[in-house]
């Protein structure tokens, strides 16, 4: 499955009520490690069904970024059943994105 | 299988030498212990690169990896943790395994250096930032600190004083090297203070920085409210792992001069962690191209 974008409107559903653990990138446009970041993204969203990647453009969604304090991107924030379990700064390689799951 | 030139590190000035290294038909591996590009990708906007007036520092490294890749150079992401010259053989250890070039270059840069307090590390990403560019936008309306005497630490303040409210730049002595200017500029904004001759002591926090323990020369200590501390106290070059076969200065750069050359026939050295006066992106690649040449006259000299 390919990296779903969320937004304030669809964070909830998306998120929050997953059934299936999700690994939220926060990103921006401006922002060269999370461009590099974004390719290792897509690869998990393609290669695993068991959880869910989803995109959060922080400069759009600038509330969704404030309530989960990311103060450095790129942050990838794991969450299961609605609740942050785990999250990672900065531009990590793919086992370490995976390892955040565990 | 055995390369003629095997790079360690994959910024601006190791990528080069793999372009130069293979324009000139040698076997090319680029060792690289994180991604493509080094320091480069942080920066939003170069704009002092010949021929490229605006370019991202994301495109500039992407498109500088293509070039390499597409002339024959390959690309492995492991970090060199050691050199042994056994002299026209070269063996560069990683983690898993080595390899064995004809000649290295070694073109690793530099890393932050860290303020080395308690809870440092814990704090990246939730107060603490090395990059006043990438996450200054996250600090809108809040009070942060700046920490450091560097040209860095100086232009980090005065971008900060665009979007915070308040800004400290706390520095350990009362001098700043250079960048007279920007000092003047940021004595004349109504919201940046100066806290001269301290330091940083302590780093409080709940789940996120909430203040900063700060300790006079003259003894006296304050508690200072912060939402982000920008560490900006220079950086160090990474050639640690390579002291057995190249000789370093004090402050750890390799002691070469233009040349590349090392105390050792074979390796060589480009980029930021070369002592030079300039460390620009231009001059990161000229050292690659400098040091890709030595390296290919080396290795036809002993053919």
């Amino acid at each position: 499955m390919a990296v779903i974008k969320v937004t304030q409107e669809n964070f909830e559903n998306e998120v929050l009520k997953s059934d299936k653990p999700v690994l939220v990138d926060f990103n921006a446009d401006w922002c060269g490690p999370c461009k590099m970041l974004a390719p290792t993204m897509d690869a998990i969203a393609d290669e695993r069904d068991d959880i869910k990647v989803v995109s959060i453009n922080i400069d759009d969604e600038d509330e969704l970024a404030e309530k989960y304090e990311v103060f450095s991107i790129p942050c990838v924030v794991v969450f299961k059943n609605g609740e942050e379990v785990n999250r990672s700064v900065g531009l990590r390689p793919r086992a370490d994105i995976e390892g955040l799951l565990r | 299988m055995r390369y003629d030139i095997l790079v360690i590190g994959a910024g601006p000035a190791g990528m080069t030498a793999a372009i130069y290294g293979r324009r000139a038909n040698k076997t090319v591996l680029v060792l690289e212990a994180a991604s493509y590009g080094g320091q480069i990708i942080n920066a939003h906007k170069i704009e002092n690169y010949p021929v490229a007036p605006h370019i991202s520092g994301f495109d500039f490294a992407t498109k500088l990896y293509e070039q390499a890749k597409e002339l024959g150079a390959e690309f492995v992401f492991e970090k060199a943790v050691s050199i042994e010259d056994k002299g026209a053989d070269k063996i560069v250890g990683t983690p898993s395994g080595s390899y064995e070039a004809g000649a290295v270059i070694i073109a690793t840069g530099s890393d932050k250096r860290k303020l080395g307090i308690d809870r440092e590390d814990e704090l990246v990403g939730r107060g603490v930032s090395y990059c006043a560019t990438c996450d200054g936008a996250f600090f809108r309306k809040k009070t942060v600190a700046v920490a450091g005497g560097t040209r860095t630490a100086l232009e980090d303040a005065l971008y900060l004083a665009d979007i915070a409210e308040k800004v400290y730049l706390i520095h350990r002595l009362d001098k700043f090297r250079g960048a007279e200017a920007d000092l003047e500029r940021l004595k004349a904004r109504d919201n940046v203070e100066l806290l001269l001759n301290s330091e940083i002591t302590k780093l409080n926090a709940d789940k996120r920085l909430e203040s900063i323990e700060v300790k006079a020369k003259d003894g006296t200590v304050q508690t200072v409210e912060v939402s982000g501390l920008f560490v900006a106290v220079g950086r160090v070059p990474e050639n640690q792992n390579f002291a057995a076969v190249i000789d370093l200065d004090d402050k750890g750069y390799a002691n070469a001069k233009e040349d590349c050359l090392t105390r050792t026939a074979g390796i060589f050295v480009a980029g930021d962690n070369r002592v030079k006066e300039v460390r620009q992106l231009v001059t990161a690649a000229a050292d690659g191209a400098v040091a890709a040449t030595a390296a290919v006259k080396y290795l036809n000299e002993k053919a």
